[in-house]
């Protein structure tokens, strides 16, 4: 089986049309001392055979438990309408925009998608999307040092550790420093977290100034659908705003596809990686849109582009879009706040536990237990609960510290029985 | 295609004309703009900077190419075209007068005369389209 | 068509939520947002039907066929959709893997991993695969990291990535973002590699060497393995980019002909869908001299469970968890679906449909190498110029008939370029259809290039100002 229509006469024909006779002849300028030395694919199975394959997989372990777990990374509820407008055909199967004319659909969704993200960000640009979250701030990074010229970036310690991990990885060879901390002084950037990894919800206002006044940047993750409450990036004077855009209608998918979000202010656009699209018009006054600035990119720019990146998110970042439309104005601000009561209320439930964090969180928080945070996972886990995550795992705690995420989706009940089942756990 | 007498050319299609006053004006060529097509963004250093000879000193960009400007002679930068933020399409427009991008103060005089004249950069060009 | 915010009626809601069951609660007022987000009020209908017609004004392989040259735009069967969509890995939270304690709830998706990560280690021929960048360029970066690690292990002062001049621009981007200088090797006119160049081009700086095979040109490198053995005498490792893997997949191995790492593009080998750019994905492989720099963590067996391990000078994490999984499900079934037989024969049918396109074409355009091509060809239309016609012409006027355009203007290498990739999935009625097309469209050329000036009138818009778009900047409402 592999989706080749030409049926033998044809292949034939076709043949005779190039002048073979055989379709080995179509490689028979490859010396034979450079053919596959092995072979060992399996034979081919039925889609039958395949799905049930597939299916066995899909069920063998079973994550799919009431969900505490949050580390960046969100258990939202999707409305059906992002599934069956994303996976159309129209969407999935066309590629990049490169003939306007042809692709108004994507563009005009990008378009929007970078309408919306301005909007709930309160940035003046948003790209076309990056890869993920963590991928996201190591471009936001490079950016700064672009922008500055300066040779070091700092972290504060509200970044996610992946994104720390993934940003340490990616700047191996280029001869900068990575610095802990929220010093200013002769950095590129400073790269902060809103709510941070732990849960703590800040404003960021006054070390964005200080940056400025240091002439490094400010660099902000965030997590989308907080901006429904929280005050926002642009409102903090954050200079480059990125997200982890899972929490926007996008399933766990044990990781990916994701959606990486990229935001900046007008001055730097052209120093901002990635796809844009912009609005204009044909000769006959007709509006329509474009990809723009792609002189900034790899196809043309080469190894002085500002990003190697060629394929994006597209499809995710149009599945972003669809469920901010879905949810609108009004829905956006009852999910964050539903995230948040929720949250609260189970708070107050975990008495037993000591709470880590000083100050306001989101829907996410840190607690002690009395035992080991891997012990109540695995006990929890047989009761149908994913906990939430141990933080030594991550290096981010001690060995009886968990992460708790709360959302929109749990009901009164659910916080009830899980906070009892923790309670039984921990005694 | 035109390259004015008086004028000194690059291989990278600078041109710099000697104001006199130890000034000189530099901007693309008119080949340099046919190549890029319609300029929607011109990158202009900032006053002051001091550079050397064949230093990135900006760049120009259109809808479907970008190439950095390279400053033709060492020296100073002294002032800006800041109409091109505004109309970069000067460039295609006007290559030799109001599309200019910037202009040295003190410049090198011995590297200003080994820059090609306008019948070197003429077959230079001409070299390029074989 | 209005944007999706001029449809926006104030008090209008498509999703409600169930009233709260929990105490209200509040943060203190610094902390929070003045006003809400202005995001569109509109019904759930005003989404699905906004939405349903922007997909009806794009062209995508379901509907059109797309001969987009160095992209294998081939058919994306419908059950590897069908087996991603599955609730069991949808529902997966990605930090089960993050505690041991968790994996028992994650074992289906770490053997999917582990058995995707050996299949497609054989299909190239490479020790070992990693699926952790997202795509081909996180790849391509994934992969210098690597080559910068190894030299920094030897104690190699080396900083220079060579690439040939009809690379992707992917190649050098990914170089220079990874830290490396670039240094560009010139092709022959046969549009090959040139050896000597190379060899002038090699020296104790040169880190290692980024190819494409076929290359761009759609040709097969055929000194590949003298280029491999020249780069491994100064410990310049070789970088294979799978963009074309689809021309030679089961007849030749990236690890037997000398390279030492790769991408993959799963996206388009392994029959994923583009999605308009994106999501793709995109495995490295590598071969004994990377095997132990590969981005860690990564799934390994332990008896009859699965875990994870670093491999000992692991670069660390390229993404958060084991890249675009979802993606990498697909072409799982994809692989499993079609067998090594199938995937056979996805090389000799792409071949064969790019090589009846050439045969039917190249009396009509100037092609701009002699060949033999494999799963692509590419034309120049630089003899038309005389008539005031050029590639974009073509490529609008092939969209007024029904098809997609392929590449134009690129590889850089040749003048007005067209690239052509029909792919393995195309009948031979579509493939001789546009070959008509592109047979009158040389007709026009000739007599009538007005028309073809005109194109495209057919579609929702006509050419686009792309000049004023960069000078606006007008990217959002």
């Amino acid at each position: 089986m592999s989706f080749v229509p030409v049926t033998p006469v044809e292949q034939a024909e076709m043949l005779a049309t190039i002048g073979l006779t055989k379709i080995e002849a179509l490689f028979q300028h490859i010396p034979e001392s450079l053919r596959a030395t092995s072979w060992d694919v399996p034979p081919g199975q039925s889609e039958m055979a395949v799905r049930a394959r597939l299916a066995q997989l899909a069920g063998h372990g079973d994550g799919t438990r009431i969900c505490f777990l949050g580390g960046g990374y969100y258990d939202h509820f999707v409305p059906a309408a992002v599934d069956a407008l994303a996976s159309r055909g129209e969407f999935a199967t066309a590629y990049t925009p490169y003939q306007p004319e042809a692709a108004q659909g994507t563009l005009q969704s990008i378009y929007e998608y970078q309408s919306a993200v301005c909007r709930l960000t309160g940035m003046d640009f948003a790209n076309a999307s990056l890869y993920d979250g963590g991928t996201a701030v190591f471009e936001a990074a490079t950016m700064a040092v672009r922008l500055t010229r300066r040779q070091h970036i700092v972290c504060h310690d509200s970044l996610n550790p992946l994104y720390r991990e993934i940003l340490e990885t990616h700047t191996a060879n280029l001869g900068l420093e990575l610095l802990d901390g929220d010093d200013p002084a002769g950095a590129a950037c400073v790269i902060v977290q809103n709510p941070a990894f732990l849960g703590d919800v800040r404003d960021f206002a006054p070390l964005a100034q200080r940056c400025h006044e240091a002439g490094a940047l400010l660099i902000m993750s965030f997590y989308p659908l907080s901006l429904g409450l929280l005050k926002t990036p642009g409102a903090m004077g954050a200079d480059i705003a990125v997200a982890e855009g899972q929490s926007l209608g996008v399933p766990l998918s044990f990781g990916g596809p994701y959606l990486g979000i990229l935001t900046t202010r007008k001055e730097h656009v052209r120093r901002m990686p990635g796809r844009l699209a912009a609005a204009t018009e044909d000769a006959q006054g007709r509006r329509g849109f474009v990809l723009t600035l792609q002189a900034r990119e790899q196809h043309i720019r080469r190894e002085k582009a500002m990003s190697n990146i060629c394929s994006n998110e597209a499809l995710i970042a149009l599945r972003a879009l669809i469920y901010l439309c879905l949810l609108g104005k009004e829905g956006l601000r009852e999910a964050a706040a539903h995230c948040h009561a929720k949250a609260e209320f189970l708070k107050r439930r975990l008495s037993f536990a000591r709470l880590l964090n000083p100050g306001p969180t989101f829907n996410e928080f840190a607690i002690r237990l009395p035992r080991k945070a891997q012990e109540v996972c695995a006990a929890l886990a047989e009761q149908g609960y994913l906990a939430g995550l141990p933080l030594s795992a991550v290096g981010r705690g001690e060995e009886t510290d968990l992460l708790v995420a709360v959302t929109e989706q749990r009901t009164r009940a659910q916080l009830d029985a899980f906070a009892e089942a923790l309670a039984r756990a921990c005694r | 295609m035109n390259f004015p007498e008086g004028l000194k050319y690059t291989r990278e299609h600078e041109w710099i004309r000697d104001d006199g006053g130890d000034v000189y004006t530099v901007g693309i060529t008119e080949h340099a703009a046919e190549q890029l097509g319609d300029v929607t963004y011109v990158e202009l250093p900032e006053p002051g900077l001091v550079l050397d000879q064949g230093q990135p000193a900006g760049a120009v960009e259109s809808v479907k190419a970008a190439s950095d400007v390279y400053a033709p002679i060492g020296g100073h930068v002294s002032e800006i075209n800041q109409e091109l933020e505004r109309r970069p399409e000067l460039v295609n427009t006007s290559p030799y007068n109001d599309g200019w991008f910037f202009k040295i103060a003190e410049g090198n005089l011995r590297e200003f005369d080994t820059l090609m004249s306008s019948t070197e950069y003429t077959r230079f060009v001409e070299d390029l389209d074989e | 068509m209005e944007l999706i915010f001029e449809k926006s009626r104030p008090g209008r809601r498509a999703v409600v939520f169930d009233p709260l069951d929990v105490p209200e609660a509040t943060l203190p007022p610094a902390l929070c947002r003045e006003e809400p987000a202005a995001l569109p009020e509109v019904g759930e209908l005003d989404v699905v039907r906004h939405f349903s017609r922007l997909s009806q004004r794009n062209f995508g392989i379901d509907t059109h066929f797309y001969p987009l040259g160095s992209c294998t735009m081939k058919y994306n069967p419908k059950m590897a959709e069908a087996v991603a969509a599955h609730p069991g890995f949808l529902a997966l939270h990605p930090h089960l893997a993050s505690a041991p304690a968790m994996w028992p709830l994650c074992q289906g998706a770490f053997e999917l991993i582990f058995e995707l990560e050996r299949l497609l280690a054989g299909i190239a021929g490479m020790r070992q695969v990693s699926l952790q960048p997202i795509a081909g360029a996180h790849g391509e970066l994934t992969g210098t990291l690597m080559i910068a690690a190894y030299h920094r292990e030897k104690g190699n002062a080396r900083d220079t990535i060579l690439i040939p001049d009809s690379a992707h621009g992917t190649n050098p981007a990914s170089a220079a973002i990874a830290g490396f200088k670039v240094v560009e090797v010139p092709s022959l006119p046969d549009g090959t590699l040139d050896p000597e160049a190379f060899r002038k081009a090699l020296n104790e700086s040169v880190a290692g060497v980024m190819m494409t095979c076929p290359n761009t040109h759609g040709l097969f490198e055929p000194r590949v393995r003298e280029i491999a053995q020249m780069a491994h005498e100064t410990d310049a490792l070789m970088y294979y980019d799978g963009a074309n893997l689809n021309a030679i997949i089961g007849e030749c191995r990236p690890g037997d002909l000398g390279f030492d790492v790769m991408h993959f593009n799963l996206h388009k080998t392994f029959a994923t869908p583009h999605g308009m750019g994106g999501p793709g994905s995109g495995p490295v492989g590598v071969g004994e001299r990377l095997e132990a720099f590969l981005p860690g963590p990564r799934v390994v067996r332990d008896g009859n469970a699965f875990g994870l391990a670093s491999p000992p000078r692991s670069i660390g994490r390229i993404s958060a968890f084991f890249g675009n999984f979802l993606i990498a499900v697909r072409a799982y079934a994809y692989i499993l679906h079609l067998g090594g037989d199938g995937l056979r024969q996805v090389a000799h049918n792409a071949v064969l449909n790019a090589n009846y396109v050439y045969a039917r074409l190249k009396d009509l355009f100037e092609p701009a190498f002699d060949g033999p091509f494999m799963h692509e060809c590419v034309f120049s239309a630089a003899p038309l110029a005389k008539h005031g016609v050029h590639a974009l012409d073509i490529a609008k006027a092939l969209l007024d008939r029904g098809f997609h355009a392929p590449t134009v203007y690129f590889p850089l290498t040749v003048k007005e370029s067209l690239m052509i990739e029909p792919t393995e999935t195309e009948s031979k009625e579509t493939l001789d259809a546009f070959c008509d097309a592109m047979a009158e469209i040389a007709r026009l050329a000739a007599r009538e290039p007005e028309t073809l000036h005109a194109a495209p009138v057919t579609l929702p818009v006509g050419r686009l100002d792309e000049v004023r778009a960069a000078r606006e900047l007008n990217c959002r409402v």
